[in-house]
C-alpha cells in the first residue's frame, strides 16, 4: 500500500528525470563494433561447414576445436579471400568474430560458449553476390551437473555406450550381442522418462526387462551421480529433449 | 547584459514577487525536495529488475505459486561465520525456483545444479563480487581498491578450489592447473603454500648440471638455450630469450663448472668388442616399452609416446655415446633420483639400443654454431646471468647456490589487489586477464622481467590460471571444518634388499604403492593378497597385459631368478590386504555342481561376458581383464572378495558393486578359479 503510494507521489518528478536522462543522452559512450576493416576480395555463394560444429563444450571456456567454415561458388570451388562474419546468441564469443577466407577458402574461429548450459544455435554469414548466405551452427555447452555426469559417462558408460574407437580406449560396443544406446540417440532415450533411465542405471538392464548386459549400478554410484548422468544424456540427445515440463492449472 | 539582467529580475519577480506567491513557490521546492529519496528508491535497479520479474511470472502456468514465494524489497544472505553478506537475490529472484531452468533472460533463471545450497553458501564465495552491492555495475565490475570484479565463467572452478584442496571429479581444470604448478616446476621458484599450511611440490625432474659435460656438448647447451622448444616441442624447460652472446657465456660456464661423473664401479663398462646389431634397434626399443615414458615426433609431426622422460626426438644431437650407453646400464650413477628404471640390459642390448638412440638425430639441428672458447670474464658473466635468471631455483649447478624465495610467492595471488597491479596498456583491468597475460608474455611486462616464455596451449594457460586464482585471501580465512585437504604423497619406501630393488626398477614411477608413485599402472599396495606366486613370478619374468584393449605398457627387464624371487616373496610379504584372510578362502574345493552353478551365474544373472573374456570362442568383453586364465592368477581369497565388493578393494575401479549375495560369489568365485591355464602354470608364456 505504502509503496503503491510512493510510485503515485513520486510521478511528477518521473517526467522531469527522463528529460534530464535524455539530455544526458548524447554523453554516453556508444560501444561500436570492434569489426576491424576486413577487405573482401571476393565473393562466393555457398557456405559449408567444415569442421568445429556439434561440439560439446563447457559454459564460459572455449571450445577445443575451432569452428572451420568454407566459402565455395555456384561450381563448388572454393573461394579464397571471401568475408565470413559469425554471430551468436548473448554471451557467445568468437575469436575473430570476422575472417576472410584463406587460400582453401576457409574461415577458422575459435568460439566461447556462454555462461547458460544450453544447445547454441550460431551461424556463419558471407554477403554472397546477390543476398547474404547463412549457415546454421549447433554447439552445446555442460553446465556443472552435466559435466560431471559426462565424466562419470566416460568412466563408466562409454566404452560400451559409444561405438567410436580409439586407440587408448577401444569400444566394447561391437563386441555386445545386444547393442546398447549411444547417448546422443534422442529418438530413444527421449522416450524415456527421468525414472525409467534412473532405475535402468541403479538396478541394469533388467529393471526394464532389457538385457543383463547392463550391469546395475546402484551401489556404485550415488544418487547424485546417476541425476548428473541423466543430465548429460538429456544435454546431449539429438534430436534435443523437450522436458514435459511441470503441468499447472491455469487460475 | 543589460538584457539579462532584465528578464532574471522579472523571473525573481514573477516567482518571489509577493510573499504568498514565494510561499507558493518554496513549499513547491521543498516537496520536491521531500520526493528524491523515494524517487530513488522507485528508479533504483534492483527495483526494476524485480518489476520485470513479476512481469516475465505473470504469462507463467505457475505464476501464482511463483508470486506467493516472491518477496518485494532488498534480500539479503548473512552467513556470519562465512563473512557471507550478500544481496544478489534482490535481482537474481529465480535462482532456487526449480520451473525457472527454462528461463534465458538473465538475472532470473535458475541456478544450475552445484553440490551446495545457495542458502548456506551464499554467492560471493565461488563467484567473487560484492554481495552487498544493489546496482549491476557495483556488484558485478568494482575495480575500487579492496574490491574484487565477478569472477568470469571460465574460472568458475578456481571458486571450489578455495576450500577443496584435493582433486574434485568435477572440476578437471583446476585439476590440471594444480598439477601443472607442480609438472611445469612453477613452484621451484614462486612458493605456493596451501590454506592448511602444507606447500604444494613440483612433480618436474629437473636434471642435475653438476655433470653436464659428460651428457652432451658445450654447442648443444647453446642451442637448447636459445630455444629449448627447437629441440624438444614438449619439454617443460621456459625460453629465456637469451640473446647469442649471453647463451654462449651461460653454456661457458656450465660447462666449466661440470665435474665429471665418478665412475660407476659396480657394473661392468660395455666391452668396445660388443658390436651393436642395428636391424634389432626398433624391436628393442619397442619391447623395452620406451614409448610408455618417452615421446618421439612421428613422420606427420605428432608426439607418440608417454611424457614421463624427455622427448628423444633428436636425442643423437644432444647426448654423448658414451654418457648414453653409461646411462643404459645404470641411470641411476649419473642421477641417483631419476624415474627411469634401470632394465639390466645385456651389453650387446646396451650397444644396440644406444646405436639406435644416437641414430634420432636431426642434422639441421644446431649446424652452424660455432662458440669461441671462452674467456674468463665471459666465463664470469655466465655465472652472474645463472644467479640472476635463478637457473638453480631448477638446476643443480656447482658453486651456484639454490636461490630461497626467488620469485614472488603466489599463495594469496587470487586476492591480489588491482590496485597494486600495472597493467598493459589497453588491457580490461582484472585480476584474471592479469594472471592469462602475465603467463602468456611474462616479458610484455617490462624487460626487466626475469620470468621466462612457457609455451601453453590456451586451455593450459586457462587452467592454470584457475588454480592460482583459487588462492584466495578467503580461502585462507575459511573455517577449518569447511575445508577439504589435499591428499599429500606419503614418504613411503619399500625397505630391504627388495626395496632396493624396487628402487632400481624404478617401480614406483608408474604404479601406487602405499599412497605413493605414479598412476600410470594398477595400484599394487595389495597385490600379495591379489595373486598366486607361480602367477607372480611368470610376470615378472616375461610380463603380459591383461587386458585386450589396453595398450601394454609394462617393460620387460632382464631379472635373474634369484632377484625375481626376492621381489615375489617381498610382494607376497608386505603388499597384504588387511580385509582379505587367506586363510578363510571361500573355496577350498570347487565341487562341480558350484562351478556349473557359477558359469550359469556368469552367464545370465551377472552377465559378466559383457566386459570379460572366459572362452575366447564365443565371449567377445573387452572391457575388463581376460579371465581364460584366472585360476592360476587371482587367489581365490581375492577374488570372492572383489565380487562382494570392487571399490572395497581398489576405490574407483569401474566393476560395479552387484551387492551379490554370499552363495553367488562363492559360485562365481568357484567357476573363476576353474579356470587354470594350461599345465597348471601361470601366465602363458
Amino acid at each position: 500500500m505504502m509503496r503503491r503510494f510512493t510510485a503515485r507521489m513520486t510521478f511528477g518528478t518521473s517526467t522531469m528525470l527522463a528529460l534530464l536522462t535524455f539530455a544526458a543522452l548524447p554523453g554516453c559512450k556508444h560501444s561500436t563494433p570492434a569489426h576491424s576493416a576486413l577487405k573482401a576480395t571476393a565473393q562466393g555463394t555457398v557456405l559449408v561447414e567444415t569442421s568445429g560444429g556439434h561440439q560439446v563444450g563447457v559454459t564460459g571456456t572455449a571450445l577445443k576445436d575451432p569452428l572451420v567454415v568454407q566459402v565455395n561458388d555456384d561450381h563448388g570451388t572454393a573461394v579464397p579471400g571471401a568475408l565470413v562474419e559469425f554471430h551468436g546468441s548473448a554471451g557467445v564469443s568468437f575469436d575473430p568474430a570476422a575472417a576472410l577466407t584463406d587460400g582453401s577458402g576457409q574461415a577458422t574461429t575459435s568460439v566461447t560458449l556462454g555462461a547458460i548450459a544450453a544447445r547454441y544455435d550460431l551461424s556463419a554469414v558471407t554477403p554472397g553476390k546477390a543476398a547474404p548466405v547463412s549457415l546454421e551452427i549447433v554447439e552445446t555447452a555442460l553446465g556443472y551437473q552435466e559435466r560431471v555426469g559426462s565424466i562419470l559417462a566416460d568412466k563408466y558408460c562409454s566404452r560400451c555406450h559409444d561405438s567410436e574407437s580409439s586407440p587408448e580406449r577401444v569400444s566394447n560396443y561391437d563386441n555386445l550381442e545386444v547393442k546398447p544406446h549411444p547417448f546422443t540417440e534422442g529418438s530413444t532415450l527421449n522416450k524415456m522418462s527421468d525414472a525409467d533411465l534412473t532405475s535402468i542405471i541403479l538396478h541394469g538392464g533388467p529393471a526394464l526387462n532389457r538385457s543383463a548386459l547392463m550391469p546395475p549400478y546402484g551401489n556404485t554410484l550415488s544418487a547424485a551421480d546417476v541425476k548428473a548422468l541423466i543430465a548429460y544424456v538429456r544435454a546431449v540427445a539429438d534430436p534435443p529433449y523437450q522436458p514435459a515440463g511441470t503441468v499447472y492449472a491455469r487460475k | 547584459m543589460q538584457l539579462i539582467r532584465k528578464y532574471l529580475s522579472s523571473a525573481w519577480q514573477a516567482l518571489f514577487g509577493d510573499p504568498v506567491r514565494a510561499f507558493g513557490v518554496v513549499s513547491l521546492i521543498l516537496l520536491l525536495a521531500l520526493a528524491i529519496a523515494p524517487a530513488k528508491e522507485h528508479f533504483s535497479q534492483w527495483h526494476s529488475y524485480q518489476r520485470k520479474y513479476l512481469a516475465l511470472i505473470h504469462d507463467r502456468g505457475d505464476a501464482p505459486s511463483l508470486r506467493r514465494r516472491f518477496v518485494p524489497g532488498i534480500h539479503q544472505t548473512w552467513l556470519p561465520e562465512l563473512g557471507v553478506v550478500d544481496r544478489c537475490t534482490t535481482c537474481h529472484l529465480g535462482l532456487n525456483e526449480a520451473s525457472l531452468a527454462d528461463v534465458s533472460q538473465q538475472p532470473f533463471r535458475k541456478h544450475p545444479v552445484v553440490p551446495h545450497s545457495l542458502d548456506g553458501f551464499g554467492c560471493v564465495i565461488c563467484h567473487g563480487g560484492q554481495g552487498q552491492a544493489t546496482t549491476v555495475a557495483e556488484a558485478h565490475h568494482s575495480e575500487r581498491t579492496g574490491e574484487e570484479p565477478i569472477l568470469p565463467t571460465r574460472y568458475i572452478e578456481s571458486g571450489c578450489g578455495q576450500c577443496h584442496q584435493n582433486a574434485l571429479p568435477g572440476t578437471p581444470q583446476l585439476n590440471l592447473g594444480r598439477t601443472m604448478l607442480g609438472r611445469y616446476g612453477c613452484v621451484h621458484c614462486h612458493a605456493v603454500t596451501r590454506p592448511d599450511g602444507s606447500k604444494v611440490e613440483a612433480t618436474d625432474h629437473p636434471p642435475t648440471l653438476a655433470h653436464i659435460a659428460d651428457k652432451t656438448t658445450r654447442a648443444w647447451v647453446f642451442s637448447w638455450l636459445k630455444d629449448p622448444q627447437a629441440y624438444a616441442a614438449s619439454t617443460t624447460m621456459p625460453n629465456y630469450k637469451l640473446s647469442d652472446e649471453d647463451a654462449s657465456d651461460i653454456s661457458a660456464y656450465l660447462m666449466k663448472s661440470s665435474m665429471p661423473q665418478a665412475k660407476d664401479t659396480a657394473t661392468p663398462g660395455v666391452k668396445p668388442a660388443v658390436i651393436a646389431d642395428p636391424s634389432a634397434g626398433p624391436s628393442l626399443y619397442g619391447e623395452s616399452f620406451c614409448a610408455s615414458c618417452h615421446a618421439v615426433q612421428n613422420a606427420a609431426g605428432n608426439l607418440v609416446g608417454g611424457d614421463l622422460g624427455p622427448e628423444l626426438t633428436r636425442i643423437g644431437n644432444k647426448a654423448k655415446p658414451e654418457w648414453l650407453t653409461a646411462w643404459l646400464e645404470n641411470p641411476r650413477v649419473y642421477d641417483a633420483t631419476t624415474p627411469m628404471p634401470r632394465y639390466r640390459f645385456t651389453p650387446q642390448q646396451v650397444a644396440t639400443l644406444a646405436t639406435f638412440l644416437q641414430a634420432k638425430s636431426d642434422s639441421d639441428y644446431g649446424s652452424g654454431i660455432h662458440l669461441d672458447a671462452a674467456s674468463p670474464q665471459q666465463i664470469a658473466h655466465g655465472r652472474k646471468l645463472i644467479v640472476e635468471l635463478g637457473c638453480a631455483a631448477c638446476h643443480e649447478i656447482n658453486g651456484v647456490q639454490r636461490p630461497e624465495k626467488f620469485a614472488p610467492e603466489l599463495s594469496t595471488i587470487g586476492s591480489k589487489p588491482l590496485a597494486q597491479i600495472v597493467f598493459l596498456p589497453g588491457m580490461e583491468h582484472t585480476l584474471p586477464n592479469y594472471i592469462v597475460a602475465k603467463i602468456r608474455q611474462p616479458r610484455a611486462f617490462g624487460s626487466s622481467v626475469k620470468m621466462p616464455q612457457f609455451t601453453l596451449t590456451a586451455a593450459q594457460t586457462d587452467a592454470l590460471a584457475t588454480a592460482l586464482l583459487a588462492l584466495t585471501a578467503r580461502g585462507r580465512a575459511m573455517p577449518d571444518n569447511l575445508r577439504v585437504a589435499a591428499v599429500p604423497e606419503t614418504n613411503y619406501q619399500p625397505a630391504g634388499h627388495a626395496g632396493k630393488l624396487i628402487a632400481e626398477l624404478a617401480c614406483l614411477s608408474c604404479h601406487r604403492f602405499n599412497g605413493r608413485g605414479g598412476d600410470m599402472a594398477p595400484d599394487l599396495s595389495w597385490e600379495g593378497s591379489s595373486v598366486q606366486r607361480q602367477w607372480l613370478t611368470d610376470f615378472l619374468h616375461n610380463p603380459n597385459t591383461l587386458r585386450p584393449s589396453l595398450i601394454r605398457r609394462m617393460p620387460r627387464f632382464n631379472l635373474n631368478d634369484s632377484d625375481n624371487k626376492e621381489l615375489t616373496d617381498y610382494i607376497l610379504a608386505v603388499y597384504q590386504s588387511p580385509v582379505i584372510d587367506a586363510d578363510l578362502a571361500p573355496v577350498a574345493t570347487n565341487p562341480p555342481d558350484a562351478v556349473e552353478h557359477g558359469k550359469q551365474l556368469f552367464y545370465s544373472k551377472y552377465a559378466c561376458q559383457s566386459c570379460h573374456i572366459v572362452d575366447t570362442k564365443t565371449d567377445k568383453g573387452y572391457v575388463g581383464p581376460t579371465l581364460t586364465q584366472v585360476g592360476s592368477r587371482l587367489t581365490a581369497a581375492w577374488a570372492y572378495a572383489w565380487l562382494k565388493n570392487p571399490q572395497a578393494l581398489r576405490p574407483g575401479t569401474t566393476e560395479p558393486n552387484q551387492n551379490m549375495s554370499d552363495d553367488d560369489a562363492r559360485a562365481l568365485t568357484a567357476f573363476l578359479m576353474a579356470q587354470k591355464a594350461p599345465g597348471g602354470r601361470g601366465a602363458k608364456q
